[in-house]
């Protein structure tokens, strides 16, 4: 549903990704991890159009999207939440889903908001309130529920998981699971959290330096040796202490 | 008393035509955090547009006046959306993303160009129209001193709440004022949803450029004379009135035009006519010394 190939992007001289590959199958959720700088939001942003690929070639339903603005990509199916959650601050919470329902069908949007509201009801009682007063956790719910008012057959999420409290990200990873496997939606998400994005996943990359030195079966990746030495906190931990013991 | 009543009725009135063009000022700030330059220019060019569709049309009786007028606005709101809109799209869009030093001097110049274009199509002689609107009120008189309101001045006042309330319903209602508020907000993220952030900024200034032709059209109709370089100084003053108000806010932007006005009645009606905008400017200093956003301006505190 997604490929991307040979990708390569820039700001100004600095090259963040150097010749992606990455492939998105119909249903499927993928995670891509990597260190703070490896290029994980840029490769998100770069499918979006924002910055554009200087070369390479991003094809989603068949369909280049290199090249093409980012409103035109943003209605052929994909949504991002991106790094930052970027909710509109001196918006309300139902003006950031009408901004999310944009580019879907206006007769859906009561159903959609309904829906939005079921996965996550703190938003109905804030709906009237400012974006930028939510909380973090808050912010990060109404970041995915706009995303899904779009309708999206691919969803883009860059580390839902950041800076929340564990009940609120189990919530939130509930929330994925839920929507991959009773709507369908593609999935690619970015998590800090290794180890919780690699259970979720179907299946992985690793980017380092702009560049996928790994993939695979994320129960497989989760088993790498070098992914748990390098990204999964928890398992280097446990290590440490299997040593010490 | 009476002459004091005659000076809010005549600083109303001024008012509110700065806060007619004060507006976009205002919303073009909000959208792309810069000051258009050109406005005043696009104002002036509006006044000329009007002036010369009243022309056009000729003299016509009484009862058709107001047809004449609403036929002069709707050319006039049109042909300078038409400019502000190339006026975009030739001295902004080609340098979003430069510095801004970039897109200012743009700016400026293009209100030189926009002047010295209007300055040679149609000569730098003052332009003057018969009043299509004469007559009015007499509020009271006293020792000989009238207090007048004129039908021109309840005309102005009236489109002027008309408008703002328009446009406040636009922005604050509709898809496309939501889209606008976005692209002000946040303009990654507007794409990101879908919306058309060139269009959108494209729209903001066809917008406040049709105001900017209503105010033109009124300031014709109020004086009866323009000349090319009437923006530059109502441009000063209404960018000014945008300021005061708070920069980026409507309401702010029609009451801070109000406020110039006032200021320039009364200090033209009690001290001196020469030092008018002298002290609109200075009470402008004052005011950012002690409330720097503004008078309605939002302080930046939102944790984002
Ligand atoms: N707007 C920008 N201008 C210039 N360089 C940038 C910009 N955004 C990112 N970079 C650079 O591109 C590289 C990749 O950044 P990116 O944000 O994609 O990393 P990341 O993998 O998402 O990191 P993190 O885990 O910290 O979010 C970094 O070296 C960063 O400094
Ligand atoms: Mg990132």
């Amino acid at each position: 549903m997604l490929d991307l190939r040979g990708v390569e992007t820039f700001y100004g001289h600095i090259q963040a990704l150097r010749g992606v590959d990455l492939h998105v199958g119909e249903g499927e959720i993928v995670a891509l991890i990597g260190a703070n700088g490896a290029g994980k939001s840029t490769l998100l942003m770069t499918v979006c159009g924002k910055p554009a690929p200087r070369a390479g070639s991003i094809r989603f339903q068949g369909k280049e999207l290199a090249g093409r603005s980012t409103h035109e990509i943003m209605r052929t199916g994909i949504a991002h939440a991106p790094e930052g959650r970027r909710i509109f601050p001196r918006l309300t919470v139902l003006e950031n889903l009408q901004l999310g329902a944009l580019t879907a069908a206006p007769e859906h949007f009561a159903t959609d908001v309904e829906r939005v509201f079921t996965l996550f009801p703190v938003l109905r009682q804030r709906s009237g309130q400012r974006g930028g007063t939510l909380s973090g956790g808050e912010q990060q719910m109404l970041a995915i529920g706009r995303a899904l008012m779009s309708r999206p057959r691919l969803l883009l999420l860059d580390e839902p998981s950041l800076g929340l409290a564990p009940m609120i990200v189990q919530h939130i990873f509930r929330v994925i699971r839920d929507i991959n496997e009773t709507a369908g939606v593609s999935v690619l998400l970015v998590e800090q959290n290794a180890y919780h994005a690699l259970r979720l996943a179907r299946r992985g990359y690793v980017l380092v330096n702009g560049r996928i030195t790994l993939s695979g079966e994320g129960a497989a990746l989760l088993d790498n040796p070098e992914i748990r030495a390098a990204y999964l906190e928890g398992g280097a931990r446990s290590d440490k202490a299997g040593t010490g013991a | 008393m009476e002459y004091f009543l005659q000076q809010l009725i005549n600083g109303i009135t001024l008012g509110a035509i700065y806060g007619l063009i004060a507006i976009g000022y205002t919303m073009v700030y909000g959208i792309i955090g810069m000051i258009n330059f050109a406005h005043g220019e696009i104002y002036m060019i509006g006044a000329f547009i009007a002036l010369g569709t009243i022309l056009a049309i000729g003299p016509v009786g009484a009862g058709a006046v107001v047809l004449a007028i609403l036929l002069a606005l709707l050319v006039a709101m049109m042909l300078t959306a038409t400019y502000g809109w190339m006026l975009e799209r030739v001295a902004y869009r080609p340098l979003r993303g430069a510095p801004r030093l970039a897109a200012l001097i743009s700016a400026i110049g293009m209100s030189i160009l926009l002047q010295n274009y209007v300055q040679l199509t149609q000569g730098a002689r003052v332009k003057t129209l018969q009043p299509l609107v004469a007559g009015g009120f007499t509020l009271m008189e006293h020792d000989g001193f009238e207090v007048s309101l004129s039908y021109m001045q309840i005309l102005i006042v009236v489109a002027t709440i008309a408008l703002m309330t328009i446009f406040t319903l636009v922005i604050t209602r509709t898809a496309l004022g939501r889209a606008q508020r976005a692209c002000e907000q946040d303009s990654t993220m507007a794409a990101l949803v879908g919306i058309n952030v060139d269009r959108t900024i494209a729209l903001t200034f066809v917008m406040g450029a049709a105001l900017a032709a209503v105010a033109g059209l009124m300031v014709t109709l109020y004086y009866g004379v323009i000349d090319f370089f009437i923006g530059f100084v109502a441009g000063i003053k209404a960018f000014t009135a945008a300021v005061f108000g708070g920069i980026g806010s409507i309401p702010g932007a029609i009451l801070g035009g109000l406020l110039i006005g006032l200021i320039e009645a009364f200090w033209s009606g009690y001290f001196s006519i020469e030092y008018k905008d002298v002290a609109a400017f200075s009470i402008l200093v004052l005011v950012l010394l002690f409330r720097p956003t503004g008078l309605l301006g939002r302080p930046e505190v939102e944790k984002v």
